[in-house]
């Protein structure tokens, strides 16, 4: 390189194409760790294609798929919006990610701006698929799309709360752990794939206040029973997103 | 030359916890020189830069960097300088190339991402993920990642632990042709030949403090006493002699016939001595010059050695 190459020409790239930038960046990093697409993409049109076709679970006489589908949509959310946002902002951390690109000229009100953006092209894709494999298992949707999307969008900002409060203040190995535990845990007793109504009352209503279980109950009323907007659920999954985003908020450490 | 400054610290005080890392510290930068931040672990250099990096908010003191304190006005600092962490910073699962071009994205005036890959040797890291490279690889991607937005000023932090002598040399000579470019450097190091090296302005730390500063030349010439030895007839006599050299220099015979010269060792006092020798029929075999090192000075100073 020749003399005058590093002569300083100091300056921030423009927000919308920072923002652009980290975005595509850590959407391309997501999609290539195959661990990611095991909890996003594998494992929940797995379980939407095996427990559509084999008598396994009682859906209480109605079809298989049009139970399955909108719990395997919440399962997707959750697995993005918590599961794996948890464990890449933990080991980004871990690694020095974090601290690195706050001396960049990227706001980390922008960075997480961004993380989001992340998330939400993940569930696009993820739903875009899920919705054609369940088409394919012959699912037929009822209800009003906005109210869909508002269920999505709020348990959506009620995990990522979830995640980034875990990646903010465990150790990479521990958020690690738990978040894979806490998304098997969720998995079964969240009415995802296993209906509420199969444990015991006492068990039921507290299940029914977790977040999993507010956002595959609100998906559920809506798709297959044709609600009009399931307050309830997007209450609890309100009151998630408030008191989630407002921890990590606060206690989030970048090192 | 007297250039504008860059960095300026005052007094800077920075605990952890029970722990003082900074106690005290001044410390003046340059416009378009290399600092060298020299001293031992645990001194407090990390902890100094990153403080100018606005990584850390000062207990006393201030810091001004490029004239703005660097946790307030961090919106502002950060798209001035580049910031090598000493470990660390990239995305695991990215390529060497990505990461890079990912950085020049950020910025508005990026240097040729692919001529700053070819100049650090980073294309032959094809498609290999970052947690798979090699140690001196990952150096010097972040390296690269500190000068990408073509900054006014660099803090490198050991920018050369765990390299190979080759690269070692190749990051000496990169930072070198920042400083023909006019870009000012700070870099933290361990190593005594890369301060000596690389730096117009040595600043030497302990326990928080800076011990001693200068030139490489000025710290090896001020801070300790030179060394002049020769071998002769036993039982010369070292009282006529020391009469000839100047006042606060020593001599003595050692052991039989080998004699010390301590003091101001310059030209003129090797020809007094010569001369002197002449004199007295003489013959002095085996005249050695001992330069102190900074290493020398640094031992002196903390009674520590450097790379403990």
């Amino acid at each position: 390189m020749s003399v005058g190459t590093y002569t300083p020409a100091p300056g921030a790239a423009p927000l919308p194409r920072m923002i652009a930038a980290q975005t595509a960046f850590e959407t391309k990093m997501l999609l290539r760790n195959g661990e990611q697409l095991l909890l996003t993409v594998i494992i929940p049109s797995l379980l939407l294609v095996l427990f559509s076709t084999v008598d396994i679970i009682d859906t209480g006489g109605s079809r298989r798929v049009d139970f399955l589908a909108p719990g395997v949509l919440a399962l997707a959310v959750m697995s993005t919006a918590f599961t794996g946002q948890a464990i890449a902002t933990g080991f980004e951390r871990r690694y020095g990610v974090l601290k690195r690109l706050g001396a960049s000229p990227l706001p980390r009100w922008a960075l997480m701006t961004a993380k989001t953006l992340s998330v939400l092209a993940t569930e696009v894709l993820q739903i875009a698929l899920l919705t054609m494999i369940a088409f394919a298992l012959g699912w037929s949707p009822a209800g009003n799309p906005l109210s869909v999307l508002l269920l999505l969008v709020l348990g959506t900002a009620a995990f990522s709360g979830l995640g980034l409060l875990m990646a903010g203040t465990l150790r990479a190995e521990a958020t690690l752990a738990a978040a894979n535990l806490v998304f098997l845990l969720l998995l079964v007793g969240g009415g995802v794939i296993v209906p509420l109504d199969r444990f015991p009352e006492g068990v039921q209503s507290v299940l029914a206040l977790l977040p999993i279980s507010a956002l595959s109950d609100g998906l559920r009323d809506v798709l297959q029973h044709g609600a009009a907007m399931p307050w309830g659920d997007l209450g609890i999954l309100a009151v998630w997103a408030l008191l989630s985003l407002g921890a990590a908020a606060r206690l989030f450490r970048w090192e | 030359m007297r250039s504008e400054s860059v960095v300026q610290i005052r007094r800077l005080v920075k605990r952890y916890g029970s722990k003082t890392a900074v106690d005290g510290l001044d410390l003046e930068v340059h416009q378009g020189s290399v600092t060298a931040v020299l001293g031992p672990n645990g001194a407090g250099k990390t902890t100094t830069v990153e403080t100018c990096e606005g990584y850390r908010r000062p207990d006393a003191g201030t810091v001004r960097v490029l004239g703005l304190d660097p946790v307030a006005d961090a919106a502002k600092l950060r798209p001035r300088i580049g910031v090598m962490l000493q470990s660390g910073g990239v995305y695991s699962g990215a390529r060497a190339d990505e990461m890079l071009r990912h950085m020049a994205k950020l910025h508005a005036h990026p240097l040729d991402v692919d001529a700053l890959i070819e100049r650090l040797g980073l294309g032959r890291c094809g498609r290999t993920t970052y947690r798979r490279l090699s140690g001196g690889q990952q150096q010097r991607l972040a390296l690269a990642m500190a000068v990408v937005g073509r900054p006014e000023l660099v803090f490198l932090d050991e920018p050369t632990a765990g390299l190979d002598p080759h690269a070692r040399r190749s990051t000496w000579e990169l930072v070198r042709e920042l400083r023909a470019d006019g870009v000012s450097t700070v870099l933290t190091t361990h190593f005594m030949d890369e301060a000596e090296e690389l730096a117009d302005h040595v600043a030497i730390i302990d326990a928080g403090k800076v011990v001693a500063e200068g030139s490489p030349e000025q710290l090896c010439r001020g801070g300790a006493e030179n060394t002049l030895r020769f071998m002769g007839r036993p039982g010369l006599d070292v009282g006529s002699l020391l009469k000839a050299l100047p006042d606060g220099t020593e001599a003595v015979e050692l052991t039989t016939g080998a004699y010390r010269i301590t003091g101001q060792v310059d030209p003129q006092l090797l020809a007094t001595v010569t001369s002197w020798c002449a004199q007295h029929g003489v013959m002095p075999e085996g005249i050695s010059v001992e330069r102190h090192t900074l290493e020398d000075v640094f031992l002196e100073l903390t009674g520590k050695e450097l790379r403990s």
